[in-house]
């Protein structure tokens, strides 16, 4: 290792009024080096990205970008000394074309388009509205800029988030590539197969701490997990198929040759009630549409729904909750009220169910809505507004008031996206609780391991149709993405 | 390219409408005619300017109330001015008054965090309480020059001057502004001021600059006014919702981030010219706000429309 690291942070505090997000936090990163930074729902570790990019000041310690101090107080700043991100979510400017986002941030032109080639999005000119581009090139043209900035230090936020797999695999090797000729890079990242194949160690925050750094080799999933919890924790139990109840009678919801918008073609299945169905699919392939029509935010072009036997026009997503079909979308903004308590979110599907005019049953409400805080062990400290908390806490809210109002039929579409370890693994057992309680779960999930620790079944969905059905115990990883790339023919056989 | 296409066609449509108005102009009040076109000029420069400014900080991403109140403290300070010293210095010290104040209202914004359409509407009381400082009741002179600058037509037989008046200080302030990096920044923060601040942005700064350059198009505004009257009027003028109303119509989203001056100033004359004709036709002035309001509100809706289809997923 070099004497001089890329980056070197140590001693890092900062209190935010009575909560102390880090006590003591660091990380050092040599030039040359991938370094994944992760940590557990609340361990401080967007803080912590935070600081390093400048968008916060610590209250003690400092941040030194190749052995000079860098007095970040910006991400100007910050990008002057030699640390460029690549955040969450897009920073590009919505309303500007791609050439008047190059020329704000002074970014080389051609640098910048050698960069958007080598990422596989070629074909975007200079003219192109950022509003017009679809989510996955933006984020590709998020890296090319950061690289054409050519930093000392690269900062990964979970960028490969919104990407479909084979721009996955781009973006590792070019960053692979950068770090193999000398630059340092953070890799913040809940995935441990993308931190396996890129990183070379992985530093841990838990509590606002920094816990250990762990080498990249076999096995060190669970090393990092128990890390991240500060105790080892017991798998969820992989579900087996004398596990799985007998199901008959009428389907709870029956999805009988639906399609819609260009993409959803032909799907059809049956979800009965006690059961978590899975749904797999890589990006695209109709399962937005899948969700959107099962929820009454679209209307199928062809096929037909049927709940309990009986067919159904759902014309308003109002139609689709009064048939006892509720969604957690994967968008949580679209699900809350960002400046409103996490108790009035809880209580705002029900309330409106209780009464609908005059004084709501206060107390009826509260008792429910502490039943459902406590049953999902959300963080309340920020609960006077839920843009408090993080993304994990702010998804268990949107589950939780789904349960306390009593769910019929849950839609689950992709509920653990960008959640910590942690609280994914509440979310498990929630969805087989509701199952178990008499509730049908749909679970749709772009992680094939939640197949097998959360469903009884699932459907694979290939170009708008189902490819296969594999039940939970055959679910392992290879078959899923066997059947999801089309590899499979409808007897779930190879 | 779509959305460049879409801006441009908002403006041309502007334009066309324009023109059809003032083909209605003459055929509802045949005796309308070059000197009519001057007249509607000159006056609606002031509203010009006001709508020049509220633009620039709506499409920063903010709104000011306080454009009349920053208007009148700038035609009296011309007004009193004008009596005690030469013309050319004096509207140098009000176009600096102008955006002084502007600078005072982006800084007030931006360092209590106060939100904008609060803290300009307690300046709206600040400058309005100071221009009657000034003056108290209407008075003081402008140069007879300065009036002489915006009245008639210039060079070619009708040309209004008064609209090259207009085209100066938009070509002076806005063009190379628009042009630069600064621009840039403007429209970037009224965007999307997080991704404006994560790509090197200085937002606070860009701020500020966009309401000083509001509070100089007020002082140009201002300075009109007086010119017209000739004297200084401390009580503020129907600015505010006039701008904002051209604003909105001009094609500049409230929430920043899209739109550009042409379309607004252009709307400006629209509104004018509308209530000519309304005025030719005899209507209740009563009845005429009320078809004022109805035309913005469907045109807005109309706007809404077209973006919407744009952008449906």
């Amino acid at each position: 290792m070099n004497d001089i690291a890329a980056l070197d942070a140590s001693g890092i505090s900062k209190s935010f009024g009575a909560v102390r997000a880090l006590t003591d936090a660091h990380l050092r990163v040599a030039a040359g080096e991938v370094v994944a930074l992760m940590g557990a729902n609340g361990a401080g570790k967007s803080t912590f990205v935070k600081i390093i990019t400048g968008a916060l000041r610590p209250d003690t310690g400092k941040v030194m970008i190749r052995g000079q101090e860098a007095h970040v107080g910006s991400p100007a700043q910050a990008r002057r000394s030699g640390l460029v991100p690549v955040y969450q979510e897009p920073s590009l400017i919505p309303d500007l074309d791609v050439g008047d986002n190059l020329r704000l941030g002074d970014t080389p032109v051609a640098a910048f388009q050698s960069w958007t080639e080598k990422l596989g999005v070629p074909d975007v000119r200079l003219s192109d509205m950022i509003s017009d581009l679809p989510l996955a090139t933006l984020r590709i043209l998020d890296l090319a800029r950061s690289l054409a900035a050519e930093p000392d230090v690269l900062l990964l936020d979970e960028m490969t988030a919104a990407l479909p797999t084979d721009l996955v695999e781009r973006v590792l090797k070019v960053v692979r590539e950068r770090a193999n000729a000398g630059m340092g890079v953070i890799y913040v990242s809940h995935r441990f197969t993308e931190i396996s194949e890129l990183c070379d160690r992985a530093s841990v925050l838990r509590d606002g701490q920094t816990v250990g750094d762990l080498p990249i080799e076999p096995g060190v999933e669970e090393k990092a997990v128990e890390l991240m919890l500060g105790q080892s924790l017991n798998l969820s139990r992989q579900r087996s198929s004398e596990d799985r109840k007998v199901l008959g009678g009428t389907p709870r919801l029956s999805a009988k040759d639906l399609a819609a918008g260009p993409k959803l073609t032909d799907v059809s299945f049956d979800l009965y009630s006690g059961e978590v169905l899975g749904v797999v699919a890589l990006e695209g392939q109709g399962q937005d549409e899948l969700f959107d029509v099962l929820s009454g935010f679209q209307r199928p072009t062809a096929g037909q729904i049927e709940v309990d036997g009986s067919p159904v026009n759902f014309g308003h997503p109002a139609d689709a909750i009064s048939a006892g079909l509720t969604i957690v979308p994967g968008d949580r903004s679209e699900a809350l009220l960002a400046e409103r308590s996490v108790r009035e979110n809880i209580a705002l599907p029900f309330a409106a169910q209780v009464r609908n005019w005059g004084p709501l049953r206060l107390r009826k409400e509260r008792s429910r809505v502490d039943y459902a805080i406590d049953r999902l062990q959300i963080d309340t400290r920020a609960k006077g507004e839920v843009q408090r908390l993080s993304g994990g806490n702010q998804q268990k809210v949107t589950i939780g008031r789904w349960l306390a109002a009593g769910v019929q039929t849950l839609l689950l579409f992709d509920p653990t996206r960008g959640i910590d370890v942690r609280t994914k693994r509440q979310i498990y057992p929630l969805a087989r609780e509701l199952a178990e309680n008499g509730a049908a779960v749909l679970f749709y999930t772009s992680e094939l391991e939640e197949v097998a620790l959360a469903c009884d079944r699932a459907i694979v969905i290939f170009n708008g149709r189902v490819v296969a059905e594999i039940d939970a115990a055959d679910a392992d990883e290879q078959t899923l993405m066997r059947a999801a790339y089309g590899l499979m023919n409808a007897e779930g056989t190879a | 390219m779509t959305a460049s296409l879409g801006k441009h066609a908002w403006v041309l449509g502007l334009l066309v409408l324009f023109l059809v108005l003032i083909g209605l102009t003459k055929l509802v009040q045949p005796s309308f005619s070059l000197a009519g076109i001057e007249s509607l000029t000159r006056a609606a420069l002031p509203f010009a300017f006001a709508t020049a400014g509220m633009a620039v900080v709506v499409i920063v991403g903010g709104i000011d109330l306080s454009v009349a109140s920053m208007m009148a403290v700038c035609a009296v300070t011309a007004a009193v001015l004008m009596e005690r010293m030469a013309g050319v210095p004096a509207i140098l010290i009000v176009l600096a008054v102008g955006l002084g104040m502007g600078l005072i209202n982006g800084v007030l914004i931006v360092l209590t965090k106060v939100p904008d359409i609060v803290a300009t509407l307690a300046m709206l009381f600040v400058w309005e309480g100071t221009a009657l400082l000034i003056l108290n009741t209407p008075g003081g002179a402008t140069a007879d020059w300065v009036e002489a600058g915006i009245r008639g037509s210039f060079l070619i037989g009708w040309f209004p001057k008064a609209l090259v008046v207009l085209v100066v200080g938009i070509a002076l302030v806005w063009v190379p502004l628009r042009r630069s990096k600064l621009g840039l920044s403007i429209y970037a923060t009224g965007s999307d001021e997080t991704a404006a601040f994560r790509s090197g942005v200085p937002v606070g700064r860009t701020k500020i600059i966009a309401y000083g350059i509001c509070g100089l198009y007020c002082a140009m505004g201002g300075l009109s006014l007086a010119a017209l009257t000739g004297i200084g009027e401390p009580v503020p003028g129907p600015y505010l919702l006039a701008s904002v109303a051209a604003v909105v119509l001009g094609g500049v989203v409230l929430g920043g981030g899209k739109g550009g001056l042409l379309g607004p100033i252009i709307a400006v004359f629209i509104l004018r010219i509308i209530r000519s004709i309304l005025t030719f036709l005899s209507v209740d002035p009563n009845v005429t706000t009320i078809i004022e309001g109805v035309i913005m509100v469907a045109v807005v809706m109309l706007g809404a429309a077209l973006t919407h289809r744009g952008t449906r997923k």
